[in-house]
C-alpha cells in the first residue's frame, strides 16, 4: 500500500515531454497510449460515420419496394461493407482499441500500456487494414459481397471471383493482428502493472471487463485468423477445405467463424458494458451495486461465450441443437445480473442526468429489447421460424444499436478527461433524443417485418409492397440516428476548447479522475492511497466508504475489505 | 462430415423415457393453445402445418415471459430515473451489496431459463423427428432457383428467378422434404410454415411437414446466395390427397413429353446443375 500522496510534483521539463518530435512526426513515432488511443478513437469514429453512411443508402434503397438507387450488385456490396465497416472497424477497435487503451492504464494507475511499441503496432495494422477492405470499392468487380458472414462456398474464387474479396481478407487479417496483439498487451498491462495497493478486487468494473475481453480476443481471433488464410488458400492455391468437389465440407467455415463470431459478440458488448457500469455509478453517486456479482457475472459471460457458436447455424441442420440451446439460454443469466446490478446502483442515488448518464439509461432500454429478443433466438424452433428474416437483423441492432449509445456515453464522459474540455450538454442532450428515439423507430418495424417474413439481404421486394409501410418507418428513425451523428460532429466543433474541464468534472470515483486533464506523459503525479475499487472517491469522500453487505457499517478501512 | 458418407440431418436420437416430464410440460402449452384465441399473438401467427401451431404457442408463450420481465425492468429503471433523480448535494447511502437479493436475481433467472429450454425441448423434439412416410420430394437450391423432384413418379418441377417454381404438396400427410444444394448455401424458407431450413451443398437435410389446410404459401430463399438472390422464390400449393394424386399423373406426361424434346432444350441443363451427392 503505497501513499505518495505529498511527493511535489516533477518539476517543469519533465523527462521525455521536453525534447522529442512534435506535430505529425510526433504523432507518426509516438508509443503513448493516449495518443495511440486518440487515433484509435478517431480512425473508429469516422469507420462509424463511414459504416453508417453505407446504412443511409440501404434504407434509401429499401424505402420502396422497387428502389432503384442501387443496383443489386451494389447493393451486396453495400451491406457487405456496412456489416464488415460496423463490426471490424469500429465496434471492435472502439471497444478495446480507442477508449480501453486511454483509461485502462490510468484506472490501474499505471504509466502506460506495458509493451507501448506493440500498441503503436497494433494502431497501425488497424489503420492498413481499415484503408485495405475499404479500398476493396476502388477495385474491378467492387468490393466484397458476401455479407459480413463470409459464408462459404459464396466466398470461394468460383463463386466471388473479384479481387474486392482478397481485399477484403486481407483487411481483416490486418485488423485481426492488430486486435490479438491489442489483447496481448491489455492482459499484461492489467497483470503487470497496476499501482500498488491496486489489487483485482479494486479494479474498476471497466478495467475488469477489458481484461475478459481480452482473454476473449486471445481464444477467438487466432480462430478467425486460421480460418481466413484457409479461406484465401482455397481461392488462390488449390486447396479445397471448403469445396465439396475436392473433399472439403463448407460448413466448416460457419463453424469456425461463428467460433470466432460469437465470443466477438461479447468481445463488442463487454468494454461498453464497462463503460455504462462507471458512467451510472458515478452519475448515481453510488459504488457499483454487487460489484463481485458483476465481476463474476462478467466472467461467466466470457466463458460460456466459447460454447454458443452453433446457435447461429441451428438451420444448417449439422448442429447438436438442445447443447446450443440452453448454453445460449444461459447467457442470459448473468447478462440479467448485469442489469439488475445496473438497476441496484442507481436506486436510491442522487441521479445526474448528465448526457453520458442519458446514454447509459438509453443503452440500458435498447440493450433490454436486444437481450430479450435474443432469448427467443436461443430456442431452436423459434430460430428456424426467424432465422434470416429481419427479425434476426432488428435483434442484433437493438444490441448494437445500445452499444453506441454506451459508446457515446463514454465519450461524453471520457473526453474532457482525455482532450481537457467538456463537449456542449445541452447539443449532447439533443444527440441524445434523437438517437435513442431514432434506434427504436428504426429497429422495432424491422422485428415486425421479420414475423411478415421478409428476409435479410434483399435489395428489393415487389411481390411484397405490404412490406413498404414498416420498411419507411425503418428508414425514419436510420435518418434520426444520422441527425445524431451529425450533431456530435457540429457539438465537437462547436465545444472546441471552450468549456475547460477541470480534473474531475463528475466526482468520478476512479484514478482517473485524481490526474490532470489531459493526464500528463506518464499519467500521474501522485496517487492516492488504494483501498478500494474507488480511490479518487474514498479521498475526496473519506466519510462515505461504501457500505458492508447492506448492513449500514462503513468498512473501518481497506484492510477490512 | 464426409460428403461422401452423407447421414440424414434430421437431429439427433432421444431417448423415449420422458413420458411423465413430457406431460407435465405439456400441460401448460395445451392450456395456451384452448386460450390461443385470447392470448395475444405477439406478432406472430399460426401457420398451415402442425408444427408451425406449436411454434406459435412456444412464440407466445416465450412472449408472455418476454413481456413480464421486461415490464418489471423497464419499470424498475423508470422508478429510479423518476424518484431518485439528483435533488441535492447530499450523498446517498453508499450501500454496495445485498447477498440476498444478488441470490434472487441469480437464481429465480436459472429456473425460467430451464422452464423455457424445456418447452423449446418438448416443441423441437416434435419438430425434427423424422416420422416415416412415402411421401418425399427432394428440394434442390441453385442460384437462383429451386428444383422439385417427385421420386418415383418423374415428375420434376424446375423455376428461377422469372418464373417461381410451385411445390405441390398434399394436406393431412407427412411429407418428408430431402433438400439439398447445388452450389452455394440457401434458405429453404415459407413463412406459413413458420420454419425455415438450409440447404447446403454436400449435405442431405431431411425435415417432415405436415399441412393442416390447403392453399398457396409464398417461399423464399432466405441466405445470401449471389447477385440474385433478391428475386429466389418458389409457392408451395397444398393440395387435397385425391388432386395430389391427379397432379402427379399429368405431370408425369408432361414431364415425360418434356424428356422426350430435352436434348434441344440446351438452356436448362446449362442453368441448373446436375445434382451433386446424395446419401
Amino acid at each position: 500500500m503505497t501513499d505518495v500522496l505529498e511527493r511535489p510534483a516533477p518539476a517543469e521539463g519533465h523527462g521525455h515531454e521536453a525534447h522529442g518530435p512534435t506535430g505529425i512526426l510526433k504523432w507518426l513515432t509516438t508509443t503513448d497510449h493516449k495518443v495511440i488511443g486518440l487515433s484509435y478513437t478517431v480512425t473508429a469514429v469516422v469507420m462509424m460515420v463511414i459504416g453508417g453512411a453505407f446504412a443511409e443508402i440501404i434504407r434509401a434503397q429499401l424505402a420502396s419496394p422497387n428502389g432503384t438507387l442501387v443496383s443489386l450488385a451494389q447493393y451486396n456490396e453495400l451491406f457487405t461493407m456496412h456489416g464488415s465497416v460496423m463490426i471490424y472497424l469500429f465496434a471492435g477497435p472502439f471497444a478495446f482499441g480507442a477508449l480501453a487503451n486511454i483509461i485502462v492504464p490510468i484506472q490501474i494507475g499505471a504509466p502506460d500500456m506495458a509493451f507501448p511499441r506493440l500498441n503503436a503496432l497494433s494502431y497501425w495494422l488497424y489503420l492498413t487494414g481499415s484503408i485495405t477492405m475499404l479500398s476493396g470499392f476502388f477495385v474491378a468487380g467492387g468490393a466484397a459481397n458476401f455479407g459480413w458472414v463470409a459464408y462459404a462456398p459464396l466466398s470461394s474464387s468460383v463463386a466471388t471471383p473479384g479481387s474486392g474479396a482478397d481485399l477484403w481478407i486481407g483487411g481483416l487479417l490486418l485488423t485481426g493482428f492488430s486486435a490479438i496483439f491489442t489483447g496481448v498487451n491489455l492482459c499484461a498491462t492489467v497483470f503487470y502493472l497496476r499501482a500498488p495497493g491496486m489489487t483485482m478486487f479494486r479494479m474498476p468494473i471497466f478495467t475488469w471487463n477489458l481484461l475478459v475481453t481480452a482473454i476473449l480476443i486471445l481464444l477467438a481471433f487466432p480462430v478467425l485468423t486460421a480460418g481466413l488464410i484457409m479461406l484465401y488458400a482455397d481461392r488462390h492455391f488449390g486447396t479445397h477445405i471448403f469445396s465439396v468437389a475436392g473433399g472439403g465440407v463448407p460448413v466448416l467455415w460457419q463453424n469456425i467463424f461463428w467460433f470466432w463470431g460469437h465470443p466477438e459478440v461479447y468481445i463488442l458488448a463487454l468494454p461498453f458494458f464497462g463503460m455504462v457500469t462507471e458512467i451510472i455509478a458515478v452519475f448515481s453517486r453510488k459504488p457499483v451495486f454487487g460489484y463481485k456479482g458483476m465481476i463474476f457475472a462478467t466472467l461467466t459471460i466470457g466463458a460460456l461465450s466459447l460454447g454458443v457458436w452453433a446457435h447461429h447455424m441451428f438451420t444448417t441442420g449439422t448442429v447438436l441443437l438442445p447443447f446450443f440451446s440452453i448454453m445460449s439460454l444461459l447467457i442470459a443469466v448473468p447478462t440479467g445480473i448485469k442489469m439488475f446490478n445496473w438497476i441496484g446502483t442507481m436506486w436510491r442515488g442522487q441521479i445526474w442526468f448528465s448526457t453520458a448518464m442519458l446514454m447509459a439509461i438509453g443503452f440500458l432500454i435498447t440493450f433490454l429489447v436486444g437481450g430479450i429478443t435474443g432469448i427467443y433466438l436461443a430456442s431452436p424452433p423459434l430460430d428456424f421460424f426467424t432465422h434470416d428474416t429481419y427479425f434476426v437483423v432488428a435483434h442484433f441492432h437493438s444490441v448494437v444499436m445500445a452499444l453506441v449509445l454506451g459508446a457515446m456515453g463514454g465519450l461524453y464522459y471520457w473526453g474532457p478527461k482525455i482532450t481537457g474540455y467538456m463537449l456542449n450538454e445541452r447539443i449532447g442532450k439533443a444527440q441524445f433524443w434523437f438517437l435513442f428515439i431514432g434506434t427504436q423507430v428504426f429497429t422495432l418495424p424491422m422485428y415486425l417485418l421479420g414475423l411478415r417474413g421478409m428476409p435479410r439481404r434483399m435489395a428489393i421486394y415487389p411481390q411484397h409492397p405490404s412490406w413498404q409501410y414498416l420498411n419507411d418507418w425503418a428508414t425514419v428513425g436510420a435518418i434520426m440516428i444520422g441527425v445524431s451523428t451529425i450533431l456530435f460532429i457540429v457539438n465537437i466543433v462547436y465545444s472546441w476548447k471552450r468549456y475547460p474541464a477541470g480534473d474531475n468534472p463528475w466526482d468520478g470515483h476512479t484514478l482517473e479522475w485524481f490526474t490532470t486533464s489531459p493526464p500528463p506523459h506518464h499519467n500521474f503525479y501522485r496517487l492516492p492511497p488504494i483501498r478500494s475499487e474507488r480511490p479518487t472517491w474514498d479521498y475526496n469522500h473519506p466519510e462515505h466508504r461504501a457500505l458492508e453487505h447492506g448492513h449500514g457499517t462503513p468498512a473501518a478501512d481497506g484492510s477490512a475489505r | 462430415m464426409e460428403p461422401s458418407a452423407l447421414p440424414p440431418q434430421g437431429g439427433p436420437e432421444r431417448p423415449r423415457r420422458r413420458g411423465r416430464l413430457r406431460t407435465l410440460l405439456i400441460l401448460p402449452l395445451a392450456a395456451l393453445a384452448l386460450a390461443g384465441c385470447t392470448v395475444p399473438r405477439f406478432g406472430a401467427s399460426p401457420g398451415a402445418t402442425t408444427s408451425s401451431k406449436s411454434v406459435f404457442h412456444l412464440w407466445q408463450g416465450f412472449s408472455i415471459g418476454a413481456a413480464i420481465i421486461g415490464t418489471l425492468v423497464v419499470v424498475l429503471i423508470a422508478w429510479s430515473v423518476l424518484f431518485h433523480r439528483r435533488r441535492s448535494e447530499a450523498i446517498p447511502r453508499q450501500t454496495q451489496y445485498h447477498i440476498p437479493l444478488e441470490l434472487t436475481y441469480t437464481i429465480v433467472p436459472i429456473l425460467i431459463v430451464l422452464g423455457l429450454f424445456a418447452a423449446t425441448m418438448v416443441v423441437e423434439n416434435r419438430e425434427v423427428a423424422n416420422p416415416k412416410t412415402n411421401v418425399v420430394i427432394d428440394v434442390n437450391a441453385f442460384q437462383w432457383g429451386w428444383k422439385f423432384t417427385y421420386p418415383g413418379h418423374n415428375v420434376v418441377v424446375v423455376g428461377q428467378t422469372t418464373q417461381d417454381p410451385t411445390m405441390v404438396m398434399p394436406v393431412d400427410q407427412n411429407v418428408r422434404i430431402d433438400l439439398t444444394s447445388s452450389d452455394v448455401v440457401h434458405g429453404f424458407y415459407v413463412h406459413a410454415f413458420n420454419f425455415s431450413r438450409y440447404a447446403l451443398p454436400g449435405v442431405l437435410n431431411q425435415f417432415t411437414l405436415r399441412a393442416t389446410s390447403t392453399g398457396l404459401f409464398n417461399g423464399q430463399c432466405t441466405q445470401l446466395c449471389g447477385l440474385y438472390h433478391s428475386l429466389m422464390f418458389f409457392r408451395v400449393r397444398v393440395v387435397s390427397a385425391g388432386q395430389y394424386q391427379s397432379w402427379l399423373a399429368s405431370q408425369a406426361n408432361a414431364t415425360a413429353a418434356q424428356a422426350a424434346q430435352s436434348a434441344t432444350s440446351q438452356q436448362i441443363s446449362s442453368i441448373v446443375p446436375t445434382k451433386q451427392t446424395k446419401g
